[in-house]
């Protein structure tokens, strides 16, 4: 439904105040929708249209129970696209409508401005909806058992992907061995009138085809580590077309979906200091000024267990715009020791606005923790460290120091929160098999499911699948040959 | 206006059934379900359904949060259970999720999981009353079935949206395509009604343990007849030396003590099948449950004779079932299945445990009476 006309006329206002703030978004289209169709959007992950899967049945099933128990609900759902879509819920005070399409037009510039969103596909609305059709296509040409078996298997891998691929030109594969000079046949020393006696013609023959087997050899496939595990599947595994085209698909969502994985804590940061911008200083009316604080805070709050990446980009941004509007940055204050001298910090500078609108444009997750988080913004936050003590099987706070949150936190996000998984090799042991290997920074992988995914990847390759990982502080090679799993004990790690 | 997500929540549901079907064996014997009990269906907790991915171990994570406390402080539990599972997508592995079944369909399932035949019921089966109920409305009918609110409704709704609605003159007149009647559906009502009738020993040799056994059986064997018969009578009677009748909730808690008349079941029970429920018209299934100790060898005489002459005449089938126990059992169903053949429509089964719940309802309805 579109919107009435008192939201429209809202919706204008906002839009203008938005503008005057120099937010600059993709046209915005709002839509009025009710809980069941929120969560029916939220469910296929923000579109109105996706190919037919049970998980997002699953999704839905959840939102709408959490929604009918009154434990969670939806408040608006925005997506990267040209033009922008948001969806508002229908049941939404007025006030919670102004501050949905505030915080709306903070996500639409973030989309529309930040590098990382650079690559994605701005007609997503129609790709997926397109996806889905194809996708339709193959049930009815398939059947749908054996298309939503494929799919299942698609899926355990859809994130093993690169997601910094799309911004790296790599040079062409100079995997054409046939361009170099083949090396000479190797022949025993012999004399002249000899030669064709100690070297005979099926002799010859034989060590011409001993250097093509090692030249054969040569040829590592993939020759560098591949992170892309997709990619490879789809250039190298026995596929049909039609399976080709849903790997494909598969992908292609991932590398859509992975920027807003990546700049999670950033962009609702952002939309969050917008929306608390525009309706502070412009929008709100003394009347709605509890409830607007009301739920502002809710979004906002924090639970010990749980890192609040609304909470933590807005205060970031603050944090960042007010050291710049003071000076706090650069030699003279990094070097400064005298506390009072630090507190009192202000050069008057005025640059904060600027700067923010400069990280939102350069920055991701890890790149915007890494280089604005600091001590002192740490420790006014309270923020902590914890894991699980395995003697009481409870999670403990663990740490308040600065270099140990940090680190925990850009682990966290680092490669989405996911382990790194590469290919090493599509012809292991000469005998067509795939192996696997899981780059170990620390955290070893849940085995269950390990053992299960590779299974699936067994189903994609046809052949063997062998994945190298780490578990107790010992290599280790889990194989799966299609029927049974094989554990190999490779060496103690130091 | 239908939802896409329509098919991919069935898609989804279906899977979950398929799961709780395909684990059936292993669910009649559990008695978690029986709490979340509604009046039409019950949750089961089935493991979630989940796509693997490879993913860090979960209790190896660390996060990080905000707030006070210090080193050391709790600030979850490790079950995953809510917060303390840090990450927001990172959920462990063996999550568990309650799905809303419903008992019809659950009856379907152990039909179909104990391949259970349908019973035919007896007595007035192939009557059924047709009942005519004014439920509807229509365009065309006799002028005796006029809706006179709804013919009015429907001229004011057309005067007024075709303008000649006069607010300062409202008189409404009908045409003819305005009129309204009221209109009518025949219901069928199948008469076929059953009551089961449980009855159990109480007596001090009859343990928790056992009584849990009772409490699942009859469950299930409750749910299948309910999806057999349209309407459906539930009777308690507990015993030890003397038997009265009981509420289902006195029913599955009273524990007694003292020794074990089971005749005295036996007579409660041939009494109200004779005053509630004659068998020309109902199906009735007495269920009784005990260690098999019975009183003396003259009190199981007494029951072999009220069975022989008067329950059996008067039910569709009467089950017994032994129910193990910490005291051993005793050997009244081996009296009963010396004394009866197996043609006639007693049936009687052992319990060893709750691993034998299954082969024992499947004792009990196996027969398709």
């Amino acid at each position: 439904m579109n919107l009435t006309t008192e939201l429209d006329e809202m919706r204008t206002g906002i839009r203008q105040v938005a503008l005057d703030y120099k937010l600059d978004f993709f046209p915005t289209m709002f839509e009025l929708v009710d809980y069941n169709r929120m969560n029916e959007i939220a469910s296929f992950g923000g579109f109105p249209t996706r190919y037919p899967h049970w998980k997002f049945g699953m999704e839905y099933e959840q939102l709408s129970k959490g929604y009918a128990y009154g434990l969670q609900k939806i408040y608006e759902m925005v997506i990267n696209n040209d033009p922008c879509y948001a969806y508002l819920m229908e049941s939404n005070e007025m006030v919670d409508q102004k501050l949905v399409m505030a915080h709306v037009y903070g996500h639409s510039d973030f989309f529309k401005n930040n590098y990382w969103f650079a690559m994605t596909d701005r007609k997503a609305m129609d790709t997926m909806a397109n996806h889905g059709s194809r996708i339709r296509g193959y049930i009815k040409k398939y059947g749908f058992d054996t298309v939503e078996a494929f799919l299942d298997v698609c899926l355990t891998i859809e994130n093993l992907i690169d997601p910094y691929s799309p911004f790296i030109k790599r040079p062409v594969s100079s995997k054409d061995t046939d361009d170099k000079p083949d090396k000479p046949v190797k022949k025993i020393e012999s004399k002249k009138y000899m030669d064709s006696f100690i070297n005979p013609e099926a002799f010859l023959e034989d060590q011409k085809k001993k250097n093509e087997d090692a030249k054969e050899t040569e040829k590592r496939i993939p020759e560098h580590p591949e992170k892309d595990v997709l990619l490879f599947l789809l250039e190298y595994a026995p596929l049909e077309k039609w399976q080709q085209n849903i790997l494909s698909i598969i992908r292609d969502e991932s590398y859509y979906f992975a920027p807003q994985a990546q700049t999670k804590i950033m962009n609702e940061g952002w939309a969050s200091y917008w929306h608390s911008k525009i309706m502070t200083s412009k929008c709100l009316t003394d009347s709605e000024v509890v409830d607007y604080a009301d739920h502002h805070s809710g979004t906002m709050g924090v639970s010990p267990g749980h890192m609040n990446p609304y909470k933590l980009g807005i205060e970031l941004f603050k944090d960042i715009e007010d050291r710049w509007n003071k000076g706090k940055f650069g030699k003279d204050y990094d070097d400064c020791d005298q506390t009072n001298e630090l507190a009192q910090w202000d050069k008057n500078l005025g640059l904060g606005r600027e700067k923010i609108f400069e990280v939102r444009k350069i920055h991701n997750d890890i790149t915007f923790i890494d280089t604005f988080l600091t001590k002192e913004f740490v420790s006014n936050q309270k923020m902590f460290t914890f894991g699980l003590d395995k003697s009481s099987g409870n999670y403990v706070i663990q740490d308040r120091e600065f270099k140990k949150i940090k680190d925990t936190l850009l682990f966290n996000l680092t490669n989405i929160g996911q382990p790194f998984i590469y290919v090493l090799d599509g012809n292991y042991k000469n005998r067509g098999e795939l192996y696997l290997k899981h780059r170990f920074e620390g955290l070893s992988l849940e085995k269950k499911y390990a053992r299960d995914t590779l299974k699936s990847v067994c189903n994609l390759w046809g052949r063997p699948v062998n994945l190298e990982t780490v578990e107790e502080n010992k290599d280790i090679l889990i194989s799966f040959d299609g029927s049974d799993y094989k554990e190999v004990f490779m060496g103690l790690r130091k | 206006m239908g939802l896409k997500i329509e098919q991919d929540y069935n898609r989804f549901k279906n899977i979950v059934k398929g799961k709780i079907r395909k684990e059936l064996k292993e669910y009649i014997s559990r008695s978690e379900m029986f709490g979340k009990q509604g009046k039409d269906i019950v949750s089961i907790p089935v493991p979630q359904i989940d796509l693997p991915h490879f993913k860090f171990d979960h209790n190896e994570q660390k996060g990080v949060g905000q707030g006070e406390g210090e080193e050391g402080d709790v600030i979850g539990q490790a079950d995953g259970q809510g917060e303390g599972s840090g990450k927001a997508g990172d959920s462990p592995g063996d999550h568990i999720m309650e799905v809303e079944v419903s008992l019809d369909e659950l009856a379907e399932m152990l039909g179909e999981e104990l391949q259970l035949p349908k019973i035919e019921p007896k007595g007035r089966k192939n009557i059924t009353n047709l009942k005519d109920r004014y439920t509807s409305v229509r365009n065309v009918g006799p002028e005796s079935l006029r809706n006179f609110k709804r013919t009015f409704q429907q001229a004011l709704k057309r005067q007024i949206a075709s303008g000649t609605y006069n607010k300062a003159n409202p008189i409404v007149i009908p045409e003819r395509r305005d009129k309204r009647y009221k209109s009518w559906k025949t219901t069928k009502k199948p008469e076929a009604s059953a009551v089961i009738i449980y009855m159990m020993d109480v007596s001090g040799s009859m343990t928790e343990h056992q009584k849990e056994i009772v409490r699942i059986e009859s469950f299930w064997i409750d749910t299948w007849l309910r999806s057999q018969y349209k309407e459906i009578d539930s009777r308690y009677i507990i015993h030890d030396a003397e038997a009265r009748e009981v509420d289902r909730e006195t029913f599955y808690h009273t524990r007694e003590s003292g020794g074990t008349r089971i005749s005295s079941a036996y007579r409660v029970c041939l009494n109200i099948i004779n005053e509630h429920y004659p068998f020309e018209e109902w199906n009735v299934y007495p269920f009784h449950f005990s260690d098999g100790d019975n009183w003396s060898r003259d009190d199981d005489q007494n029951c072999i004779r009220l069975l022989e002459e008067e329950l059996l005449k008067r039910c569709n089938m009467f089950c017994y079932g032994q129910v193990e126990g910490i005291y051993g059992v005793g050997n009244f169903k081996q009296v009963l299945d010396e004394s009866f053949s197996i043609e006639q429509n007693l049936i009687t089964s052992e319990i060893e445990d709750k691993e034998g719940i299954y082969e024992s309802i499947k004792d009990f309805l196996g027969k398709g009476k």
